[in-house]
């Protein structure tokens, strides 16, 4: 493991603390307690808690895991923001993340595992899950414009990235059911977006904790060699889902993956790299 | 990891246990000993139990929070606490505050935070509460023996062998009462800030309140409001900077400035700037003028007392020259006859159950000698955790010491060549200041400023971990 710089001077962010903002949270808690780690799901850009509430919320819960859902500001139900920016989303994970009775399991799904990454570094968490993780940089840049043209090219500009069907979702996902979720997309903060590009990467996490990266190799937003990336920078190999769209959360076969991360917190990694 | 040696043996009488021989050990392992379950012990807990250690935690209260928790009889806060520093320089880094808090919360939502803390880390189970510290000595193999009984004396004495301790029984709980003469004499009230609790305690009594620290203030602020009269004596004149400037809390302001890297003269030239835009020159209150620049002393944040001195509410008065059986003496010549006098002098650290020569302070001084107010020369396997005064909130330097701690004690096991390199670097910065030259008393010779301090601190990480 290479040795990382600490911060512990954030002269900028005491004095220019982040505004608050009203944050919609989603819940799904198991009837009886059973002392397992509360889930934080983290959407990613343009999505919302409801992505979550769809079947990974209540799946959690059925298996014995508190499990919570939160809108990045400007998203979802959260108030709107339209100036937010990177440091706004990881303000936003942080605070849900606190606020839950025990030491939570961030969940971060696309670009929404640049922000859980971005929280490890200022929230100890128990354990973190990545997601088809949309980390940044211009080699995503590279794969949307080659996979997207059309919805990248105006996001360039400062209008949102728009993500078509067939990036999202499998050919098994009912009609119906995608179109239902594509008009719930929204868009990130035009800030927030160039940030992804351009922005400085994450610290390192804070309290050690393991991380697990899952992903599709037919995902057309995240390709395989990146989520090979990804898992690298943690030390480990993704887990893959062959045959599914991006938002695994939302696809036909849903239940696989949420299952794999269940399975794998059963396993107690957290004690298990301690 | 840990187990007792002799768990058949019965508890030691009481009349033996000072005689190290026959007294039995219990023998923790490689488990740390933290000492006390305030802000500073919990976040040592947390730290230490995060780099993999086991610890055992001795709380005398039976909650924790330490000086935060009202309902702890040495707890110092008054009905109106509030913090002094805003929340962004007050909460540990890793746990935030809830954003729609007020920017200088209660003393009962510190507690609340804190009691989060503690569950959401699952800190409890690792602290024995009701259960008081009486002895901790070194032994050999840089290792400790720690003596605890139960609060207030009850019960067997037992010792524990650990493999490091922290101390963090706070510094806000001994009250420290200057000696005037003729005081035993005086037959009206007399309380230190440690007893005040309430503002009906003030209710239409002639109040003395004497000391200008922020509690000081704070009290002077009610007896404003609530006394008949308050005299409010001061030994010098003091910068009575407000808690919002320019719309922000003030301390935010001051962090812009440190951020913009301002250098320290400038910072106090618009410090004072904007003191005199606001409050305006105090000595036409009768106010002494302050012997010393903005950033020599303790920062005194209030923005009400300098309000109700100018409505006549408060009287500034110099420092007290002695008492009789009715009236306080000045030290100008006047006198003055109050019922109540209320010392908010402040308070005094203590270690009665250390050697004072393991904190380097052999002449008892009550002035531990430390390199980074928190690692002391000869015993690299003790720290002191929350054992500072800063400019700002003392939370966040309570984390980064319990962090530095328990990185030195695993790089011990792993590379015990970085672990000397630290020793030698206690050895020769103790004493080490962390501020622009400060005025010297009992309260100020562990005073910090929150940036030079945390910087030295992140130095000393750094070089620990061997980055660069």
């Amino acid at each position: 493991m290479t040795v990382e710089r600490v911060r512990v001077v954030r002269s900028w962010e005491w004095a220019r603390p982040e505004r608050p903002a009203r944050r919609e949270v989603l819940a799904a808690v198991p009837e009886r307690e059973e002392a397992k780690p509360p889930l934080l799901f983290v959407p990613g850009f343009g999505h919302g808690a409801w992505a979550f509430a769809e079947h990974w919320l209540g799946h959690a819960a059925g298996r014995g895991f508190p499990a919570y859902a939160l809108s990045l500001r400007g998203h979802g139900g959260s108030e709107p923001a339209p100036e937010a920016t990177l440091r706004s989303y990881t303000h936003d994970v942080t605070q849900v993340a606190a606020s839950l009775p025990r030491q939570a399991v961030l969940v971060g799904h696309g670009a929404g595992a640049r922000v859980v990454a971005h929280a490890l570094a200022r929230y100890p968490a128990r354990a973190a899950v990545l997601v088809a993780p949309v980390l940044g940089g211009w080699a995503t840049f590279g794969t949307a414009l080659r996979r997207n043209p059309v919805g990248t090219v105006p996001a360039v500009f400062g209008a949102g990235l728009r993500l078509h069907r067939r990036q999202l979702f499998s050919r098994e996902l009912p009609d119906a059911d995608a179109r239902r979720h594509l008009a719930r997309l929204g868009r990130a903060g035009r800030r927030a977006q160039w940030q992804l590009l351009t922005g400085r990467g994450p610290e390192p996490a804070v309290g050690r904790p393991p991380v697990l990266v899952l992903g599709s190799p037919d995902d057309r937003v995240v390709p395989a060699s990146a989520l090979i990336r990804a898992a690298q920078r943690y030390a480990s190999a993704p887990l893959l889902f062959p045959g599914m769209g991006h938002d695994l959360m939302l696809d036909a076969r849903w239940r696989e993956p949420i299952d794999a991360i269940l399975d794998w917190l059963d396993k107690d990694p957290a004690s298990a790299a301690g | 990891m840990s187990s007792s040696t002799d768990p058949g043996h019965p508890d030691p009488d009481s009349t033996v246990a000072s005689s190290r021989a026959e007294r039995p050990v219990s023998d923790r392992g490689d488990t740390v000993c933290v000492i006390g379950a305030g802000a500073s012990g919990l976040t040592a807990v947390k730290n230490l139990r995060e780099a993999g250690f086991g610890v055992d935690c001795y709380e005398r209260e039976t909650g924790v929070g330490g000086a935060w928790n009202w309902r702890h009889d040495r707890s110092p806060v008054y009905a109106s606490t509030h913090l002094i520093s805003s929340r962004p320089f007050t909460q540990f880094p890793d746990f935030p505050m809830p954003d729609d808090w007020p920017d200088y919360p209660h003393h009962s939502q510190l507690l609340s935070y804190f009691e989060r803390y503690a569950d959401h880390f699952d800190l409890r189970q690792h602290v024995w509460f009701g259960t008081e510290v009486v002895r901790v000595e070194p032994v050999e193999g840089d290792r400790w023996d720690v003596t605890t009984r139960s609060t207030g004396g009850y019960g067997p004495e037992r010792t524990s062998r650990y493999a490091a301790v922290v101390l963090a029984n706070g510094h806000n709980w001994s009250p420290k009462l200057p000696r005037y003469e003729g005081l035993e004499q005086f037959r009206g009230e007399v309380m230190h800030a440690s007893s005040y609790k309430d503002p009906a305690q003030l209710r239409g009594k002639r109040v003395l309140v004497v000391g200008a620290g922020n509690t000081g203030c704070d009290i002077a602020v009610e007896a404003a409001q609530q006394a008949s009269h308050c005299w409010h004596s001061t030994r010098r004149g003091y910068w009575y900077a407000p808690k919002y400037v320019l719309g922000r809390p003030a301390d935010q302001v001051n962090d812009t400035l440190l951020a913009l890297r301002v250098p320290l003269r400038v910072r106090q030239w618009l410090y004072h700037w904007t003191l005199r835009l606001t409050v305006g020159d105090l000595t036409r209150f009768g106010m002494p003028e302050p012997d010393h620049r903005v950033y020599e002393t303790h920062p005194i944040a209030n923005s009400q007392l300098v309000y109700y001195v100018g409505h006549g509410e408060v009287t500034p008065v110099p420092d007290v020259a002695r008492f009789d059986d009715r009236a306080v003496e000045l030290t100008d010549g006047r006198r003055i006859d109050p019922e109540l006098v209320v010392f908010a002098t402040g308070y005094l650290p203590r270690f009665e159950f250390l050697k004072g020569q393991v904190l380097g302070d052999e002449d008892g001084s009550g002035r531990p000698r430390l390199w980074l107010n928190a690692f002391t020369a000869g015993y690299p396997t003790l720290a002191v955790v929350g054992l500072v005064q800063p400019d700002s909130g003392i939370f966040p330097i309570s984390h980064w010491q319990s962090v530095l701690f328990a990185r030195l004690l695993t790089l011990r096991a792993t590379r015990p060549e970085r672990a000397a390199a630290f020793e030698r670097k206690v050895r020769a910065g103790l004493g080490e200041r962390y501020s622009a030259k400060v005025k010297d008393s009992t309260r100020h010779w562990f005073e910090v400023g929150h940036a030079d301090y945390l910087r030295a601190l992140q130095r000393a990480l750094h070089e620990l971990e061997g980055v660069k």
